[in-house]
């Protein structure tokens, strides 16, 4: 019995190693295989010819680059909006007590149960009423605002564990609260806001539903919004080009996450685990 | 993500004491304040003002329009809902993606979650494997995906093939298969999430009440319910509540694989919304729709909520 349980282990960790990683290892094969092999019926995890040009058809379709391009600077923008923003309020909420930070704990965690549907139909007449219904600044204002709870989370977390004594240490020199925080603060919360803002980033870089409301005209589609118009509107779709386009789109995301792995796991689960 | 309250806030700074404590007082919430207001703009003007307009938009017969004329219809969008026998459709097939992706995202997390926490080998391996699904853009999990399903030469269908099974399956396009198909990549998806938070209860669990079961003769599964399970009693009822309400809200990864199809097998109820308002263009009788969604998912999560709680002052009394 006790001899048979490593092994019987072992199996059941091979089958979800495979249920996790064979759909990603196919996807890459599919990118690098030509259209003849994709088409025909013959089923091979390694292609038989390695195929690089799909990666150069894919960068060759107009609207991926372009697509990619604006994707980019929403990510990049709302993710610097978010920290701007983010960072003083997420000082009040870590180091005050009282309502204020109840109500904004209450509300942080209610915004994670958020029903999207209810909000995205006004949320479009308030955009188009302020004139950013299909824009990148409209894009973005609404990537900021719905990243900021998670944002304002993680933010908060890492303030709480600065000791509240080197604040009172620098204001017993005659640091003024700006001073204390812009010497003592930001610099010992530097590794918690780069991970707040490769989160953000990772966040609006998959974005697709308020992309796909928001958005309609072609010249501002972001990069998820791009590789779904290349699934349907194309009539026959080229497999080979479409499967490397996804590979370009999922890089900077798993680039991101595997180096935040640590940090997320152990810093944002102790609140779950705790409870 | 997180679910209980901050249980690690500082204990509070000793005030300075001075006379004047009244206006430090005052003074430091008008820092509050001056500090909260950047963040409080954008999410009162795109969040909870929508939400409010939402609510409203529910009794009114709007249509998206460039010159929105519209009036108030009273309960008329709830009465036109009651004989919707598609919106009730969508409902059923949503409850059955929920529940669905939930109860199997538990049961494979919890699977992988005890496999990760045996001091196997290849542990590092797994853990950046399962972090994967979660990091990748719903789009091109979806376009993924469907490379897999794939009638022609997909290479789910080879292995069954293989095997003398079946292997012409149209996974997504077949009435009967595209519904545990998509089920199969939300669990997917879901996985990462769940596995790391149950693997990360796993290892609160001190060691010697897993030593004294054996000691008592508990086999490994009389332990893992004896001892495993209750413990983590209080991280399954999260993340079940939350995975339950991300399930049931989440849209891109059916919209993208199936678009509802086919014959609307996969129209779960957020996507049947997407298209009464933005395809029909009923935004009234879409808000509607939402409102009705909403009240459904916090009245069963509350009763789910509400079984856990009690459950746990029974266990209290034993």
């Amino acid at each position: 019995m006790r001899a048979l349980l490593r092994p019987a282990q072992y199996l059941a960790l091979a089958a979800y190693i495979l249920f996790l990683g064979f759909p990603l290892l196919w996807l890459i094969s599919a990118s690098v295989k030509s259209s003849g092999e994709l088409n025909s019926l013959s089923v091979n995890l390694l292609p038989r010819q390695w195929h690089w040009d799909n990666y150069a058809d894919a960068l060759d379709r107009q609207g991926l680059v372009h697509s990619a391009g604006n994707s980019l600077v929403v990510a990049l923008v709302s993710t610097a909006l978010v920290i701007l923003i983010a960072l003083p309020a997420s000082y009040v909420l870590a180091r005050l007590k009282g309502r204020i930070r109840a109500a904004g704990v209450g509300w942080i965690l209610t915004s994670q149960v958020f029903p999207v549907v209810l909000v995205i139909l006004p949320l479009f007449l308030i955009l188009r009423t302020l004139g950013l219904a299909d824009s990148l600044a409209g894009l973005t204002l609404v990537h900021t605002t719905y990243t900021l709870p998670f944002a304002l989370w993680m933010l908060q977390g890492y303030v709480t564990a600065i000791p509240v004594d080197l604040e009172e240490a620098g204001a017993m020199d005659g640091a003024g609260r700006w001073t204390v925080l812009r010497r003592i603060v930001f610099p010992l919360l530097a590794p918690g806001i780069v991970a707040t803002a490769m989160f953000s980033f990772v966040s609006s870089w998959n974005e697709f539903f308020f992309a796909l409301v928001l958005l309609q005209s072609p010249e501002n589609y972001t990069l998820p919004i791009t590789l779904n118009m290349f699934i349907g509107g194309e009539g026959k779709v080229a497999l080979g080009p479409l499967a490397a386009g996804a590979v370009l789109a999922a890089i900077p995301s798993i680039v991101f996450f595997t180096i935040l792995r640590r940090r997320l796991t152990s810093g944002l689960m102790a609140g779950a685990v705790k409870g | 993500m997180t679910v209980a309250a901050d249980t690690r806030a500082p204990a509070p700074a000793p005030a300075p004491r001075n006379r004047r404590t009244g206006t430090l007082a005052r003074s430091r919430r008008r820092e509050a304040i001056a500090l909260v207001m950047p963040s409080l703009i954008p999410i009162l003007v795109l969040s909870v003002a929508p939400l409010v307009m939402g609510l409203a938009l529910a009794f009114t017969d709007a249509r998206l329009v460039r010159h929105p004329d519209y009036g108030f219809a009273g309960v008329d969008n709830f009465t036109k809902l009651l004989g919707n026998t598609f919106f009730w459709d969508s409902l059923r097939i949503g409850l059955i993606w929920t529940v669905g992706v939930t109860v199997l995202q538990l049961a494979a997390s919890m699977g992988l979650a005890l496999l990760l926490n045996s001091g196997l080998r290849l542990q590092g391996l797994t853990r950046v494997l399962a972090l994967i699904p979660w990091a990748m853009p719903p789009v091109v999990v979806a376009i993924m995906w469907q490379m897999i399903y794939s009638a022609n030469g997909g290479p789910l269908n080879a292995v069954l093939g293989s095997v003398g099974l079946p292997g012409d399956i149209n996974w997504l396009g077949d009435f009967s298969t595209a519904l545990p198909a998509v089920i199969v990549v939300g669990v997917w998806v879901g996985m990462p999430q769940t596995t790391v938070t149950l693997l990360a209860g796993l290892q609160q669990i001190p060691q010697d009440l897993h030593e004294a079961a054996s000691v008592d003769g508990a086999g490994a599964w009389r332990r893992f319910t004896a001892v495993t399970w209750p413990s983590l009693r209080p991280i399954i009822a999260s993340i079940t509540s939350l995975n339950f309400i991300w399930n049931f809200n989440s849209f891109s990864l059916v919209y993208v694989l199936t678009a509802g199809g086919p014959g609307g097998k996969t129209m779960v109820p957020v996507l049947f919304i997407y298209l009464e308002a933005f395809k029909n263009r009923n935004i009234g009788y879409a808000a509607a729709m939402g409102l009705v969604l909403v009240i459904i998912v916090v009245a069963l999560l509350a009763v789910y909520l509400r079984s856990q709680f009690r459950d746990d002052r029974a266990g209290q009394g034993r």
